[in-house]
């Protein structure tokens, strides 16, 4: 018994300064006709949250089914920062495993303000997330370039390593049409843009966002019954939280746990997203065609590389340079562009990684096409102790 | 002299200490302090101590913040890049992050030790702060 994807779809990424609520529903649509299903016939329908929007985007299942018009079917709604996505499909995935529905539907998308993300406003002293810029100043890309400055240090990184995934992932996104941004940009570019948190620059970081992406997910009866042909299955889909002691300083804390009295696990948190990811799907690193990981840094990518198992620690950046991780490489990773080309949409992330790698399995995206992709991997972190990996498989 | 956050850290003649609890029973330290059950998921011990964190430490990254960070930061007008370090603290296994006084990311480097003081924000109140080693 297997969950497969029957139908992807998206709103194309941008700063259009619209509703959440319409990207959603444009993508749930889309998702719905590529699976050749009727909303009606949806008989569980999961929103992933958004924090802005207010109350609507609280409870974004609720918003979507609204929309698309009361059909009385089973709903949920769940926020885990940026692996809302995620686990918004594992609950459907879930839901389906336990037979309690053949077909559901699976949507995230979001709008955002312009410029840093920043706390959800108001006088709130208990508040980490507000605490950090309160007390600190401490943005999201000063944590990205504390890894990019430790990876400098621990490794030898350069920023003209960095600059190099930057101009792979642009050049993969010229070729999608759901990309925000479609130019490819060349390391000069990167370089020569301002400095944000140092080494990381404006071309290293994520722009935030508009968009949505949306999923449809079915039992393999189901499919089978509705004539699918060669379905991509959703092979595991990883949620683990870190394990004590988390040793690497995350989004939005002010210190890790200590080490000094238990010490620190074999696995690092991000390595051990995926280490779950590949045990429940039983492959493994050496059997990934392509991988989608959350490029919020263009230097956090190639810490992904290393925690997914692409290369031995230290080895990410030669593994670019060889031209292996862009298209047309041994194991392409971001062909959609990835977040340097969409930028950050919190809740319709992880879903849009399901959509490439869906894409890319079922022999469909075009010039970004990886020949005979047969396994895929994607992998995100939500903010302090929301994992999130998706392997899919033919 | 106001603090800027009440019980995190604590200004007395023997210098500037951070706060952090501490298990009697498996020696686990937290920062900020965090009473209560010990994050260590393998012991039962449900009252963590208030105790004093170790005064300097080793850099495990750094940055800065060329532009304004958003509110509830409180940016000073001219702006000035806020420095920021990570700190490992090293009998305690824990890394802390701080602003850091008169040092700016070019003269930092990972590994090379901080000292902590304390400095204002440019409201006024005072938060922690990492320092060169005096
Ligand atoms: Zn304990």
């Amino acid at each position: 018994m297997s969950v497969v994807v029957l139908g992807v779809g998206m709103h194309p990424w941008g700063k259009w300064g619209r509703p959440f609520l319409e990207y959603g529903v444009a993508a749930a649509r889309a998702a719905l006709r590529d699976a050749g299903v009727a909303w009606t016939d949806v008989e569980f329908v999961v929103g992933a949250d958004t924090i802005r929007n207010g109350y609507p985007g609280f409870v974004a299942g609720a918003s979507y089914a609204q929309a698309l018009g009361w059909s009385g079917a089973r709903i949920a709604s769940c926020y885990a920062a940026c692996a809302s996505g995620a686990q918004a499909v594992d609950i459907a995935r879930t839901r389906i495993l336990a037979g309690l529905c053949d077909v559901a539907l699976v949507v995230g998308a979001d709008s955002t303000p312009k410029g840093f993300f920043k706390p959800v406003g108001g006088d709130r002293p208990d508040d980490p997330d507000w605490l950090r810029f309160r007390l600190l100043g401490a943005t999201n890309p000063a944590y990205f370039a504390l890894y990019a400055r430790r990876r400098m240090a621990v490794y030898g990184s350069t920023p003209a390593d960095f600059a190099a995934v930057k101009v792979k992932n642009s050049r993969a996104g010229s070729l999608n049409p759901m990309a925000r941004y479609r130019k490819p940009v060349t390391a000069e570019e990167v370089l020569a843009s301002p400095l944000v948190a140092d080494p990381l620059r404006l071309m290293d970081i994520c722009a935030t966002s508009d968009g949505g992406a949306a999923v449809v997910l079915a039992s393999e009866s189901f499919a089978r019954r509705r004539g699918s042909r060669a379905p991509v299955r959703l092979a595991a889909v990883s949620t683990v939280t870190p394990t004590f002691p988390s040793t690497i300083l995350e989004l939005p804390n002010f210190a890790t746990d200590s080490c000094a009295a238990v010490p620190a696990p074999e696995r690092p948190f991000r390595a051990a997203i995926a280490h779950a990811a590949y045990e429940e799907a039983g492959v493994g690193p050496e059997d990934v065609s392509l991988a989608e990981v959350y490029d919020l840094s263009t230097a956090l990518e190639l810490d992904w590389m290393e925690d997914v198992g692409l290369c031995p620690p230290g080895e990410a950046a030669k593994l670019l340079h060889d031209g292996e991780t862009g298209l047309g490489g041994r194991i392409p990773v971001n062909p959609s562009g990835g977040l340097a080309s969409f930028g950050e949409a919190i809740p319709a992330q992880a879903i849009a990684q399901l959509c490439e790698l869906t894409a890319q399995l079922r022999g469909e995206a075009g010039e970004r096409q990886v020949p005979a992709a047969r396994v895929g991997l994607a992998a995100n972190q939500g903010l302090f102790g929301h994992g999130s990996a998706l392997i899919v498989t033919t | 002299m106001t603090l800027a956050i009440e019980g995190w850290f604590a200004v007395d003649e023997d210098g500037v200490f951070l706060l952090g609890t501490r298990c009697a029973t498996c020696g686990t330290v937290t920062f900020p302090p965090r009473p209560g059950l010990c994050p260590n998921p393998r012991c039962d011990a449900t009252s963590m101590e208030t105790t004093r964190l170790p005064r300097r430490g080793r850099v495990w990254s750094y940055t800065n913040a060329c532009y304004p960070p958003p509110a509830p930061y409180v940016a000073a007008d001219p702006y000035v890049p806020v420095t920021l370090a990570a700190v490992e603290l090293d009998e305690v296994g824990i890394v802390v992050l701080g602003q850091v006084k008169g040092l700016t990311v070019n003269e930092l480097e990972v590994g090379m030790e901080l000292e902590l003081t304390s400095g204002p924000l440019s409201d006024g109140p005072l938060v922690w702060m990492w320092e060169r080693v005096s």
